[in-house]
């Protein structure tokens, strides 16, 4: 049994396609994986991955550093603003971000966005690589 | 003389019809921009219609959270005023309708007795209102022709902030909506405080109702108050896209007109010019068949090989 996932930013249906399971993270809650008949659910998302298994065992993994998930009937919504497949992930870029923001939290432990900006280039670079393996 | 009245209405026709081109270009360029514009419009529904099914669940689900975004004023002392108009000119009535309706909305607040506060998107709304001494709180440029959502959300973000601090007690936001491509109207919205989520649902169309009992987490407070914000940047966000749709949609019928009055003039100076040439003609035949008679009274044999050289002049 699978169902529809979608996931939908301002400027369009990012992504979409089947799947029989989807792992996300959410604020205050810590990993939650979804399937087909799951209780209406909606949750925030925490700045982290989103893992939609496909019924031939493949998976896609996409950085969504900030939204909603949204669980009803068989279909599964990730509302973003800030999303991106693995294919749009710069590494290099990501590396140097996560460089910029340790060296920024070496000098201030409590910068909230250097730890901000250091948890997207994690999740990044964990996308980035999950996905080449 | 004559030849000269000529000549100057062939330099007219020339220049117009050098401006027929120009208008022309412009109006296939905007038609082009508007089919995109429309897509993107179309595009972001789906987006904001989720946050809103999102929170319907939530007000069915009967949650209520004490938001800054929520915050009814008990007395009103500044209204904010967002207002999107176009960089570029040459859009017809688009940009003074816009600026005719927000300037209503300064009005309006002063007549309540309260102060205003300018959040302007678009140069033409800057010039209009900096040439008039208005005080103007924000500015921003470069995004009405094609707004991203980051540009949305930096406008929002300034509006809430704003809002948020007790700088302004409401927003009112002026904007261009997208009916079709032959009709659009310039409407004004509450955009702050947001109303309850029942009346937030309300507007929406109220699918989620039988979905009931969802589970939410962390809280269904918690999901608001991060819903809440994205919420307003959607808003907006709806509101650049569709003024951009109608920018374009304007431009592309005063293009049009102004082609076709460019066509109408073509046709009018190219009379004129004829009949001009007529009369230049007709003049100058009259004056070599009156200067051969008058010559023709003396010798003949001289004057009947000058006729012909003469009147092909």
């Amino acid at each position: 049994m699978t169902f529809q996932v979608e996931l939908v930013s301002p400027e369009g249906i990012a992504y979409s396609g089947e799947a029989e399971m989807v792992i996300a993270r959410t604020v205050g809650g810590g990993e939650i994986a979804f399937q087909p008949g799951h209780v209406p659910f909606i949750g925030v998302l925490a700045v982290w991955s989103v893992d939609v298994v496909h019924p031939d065992g493949g998976r896609d993994t996409l950085a969504v550093h900030r939204g909603f998930v949204q669980v009803a009937g068989t279909k599964v919504s990730i509302l973003s603003d800030v999303s991106e497949a693995a294919s749009e992930i710069d590494v290099d870029r990501a590396r140097v971000a996560k460089e910029v923001a340790e060296a920024a939290l070496g000098a201030d432990r409590d910068d909230e966005t250097a730890q901000e900006a250091l948890a997207r280039a994690d999740v990044r670079l964990k996308v980035a690589d999950s996905n080449t393996q | 003389m004559a030849g000269g009245r000529e000549r100057v209405l062939r330099r007219r026709i020339t220049s117009v019809q050098k401006t027929k081109k120009i208008t022309r270009a412009m109006e296939l360029i905007a038609a082009t921009r508007v089919m995109k514009a429309q897509q993107r419009a179309r595009a972001s529904a789906p987006y904001s219609r989720q946050i809103t099914q999102v929170i319907e669940n939530l007000a069915a689900a009967g949650t209520e959270v004490d938001h800054p975004l929520l915050r009814e004023a008990e007395k009103v002392e500044r209204v904010g005023v967002v207002l999107i108009t176009s960089d570029r000119g040459l859009a017809g009535p688009y940009n003074s309708a816009i600026i005719r309706a927000a300037e209503r909305q300064v009005q309006n607040a002063r007549a309540e007795g309260a102060d205003y506060a300018l959040i302007i998107i678009g140069k033409k709304g800057r010039d209009y209102f900096r040439f008039r001494n208005y005080r103007i709180d924000s500015f921003t440029e470069g995004i009405s022709d094609n707004p991203t959502y980051e540009d949305a959300k930096a406008v929002a973000g300034t509006v809430a902030q704003l809002f948020e601090s007790g700088e302004i007690d409401r927003v009112e936001l002026v904007y261009t909506e997208f009916i079709t491509i032959g009709s659009q109207k310039v409407v004004v919205r509450r955009f702050l405080p947001l109303e309850s989520t029942e009346t937030m649902a309300a507007e929406g169309h109220g699918e989620a109702g039988a979905v009931a009992s969802f589970e939410f987490e962390p809280s269904p407070e918690a999901v608001l108050e991060a819903l809440l914000p994205r919420y307003v940047e959607a808003r907006l966000f709806g509101a650049l896209l569709e003024s951009a749709a109608s920018e374009h949609a304007s431009r592309q019928r005063a293009m049009k007109a102004a082609t076709d009055n460019a066509e109408d003039m073509i046709l009018k100076l190219s009379r004129e010019m004829n009949q001009a040439r007529q009369d230049a003609i007709t003049t100058e035949i009259m004056e070599i068949v009156g200067g051969a008679e008058a010559l023709g009274s003396g010798d003949d044999e001289t004057t009947e090989t000058q006729v012909p050289v003469g009147a092909q002049n």
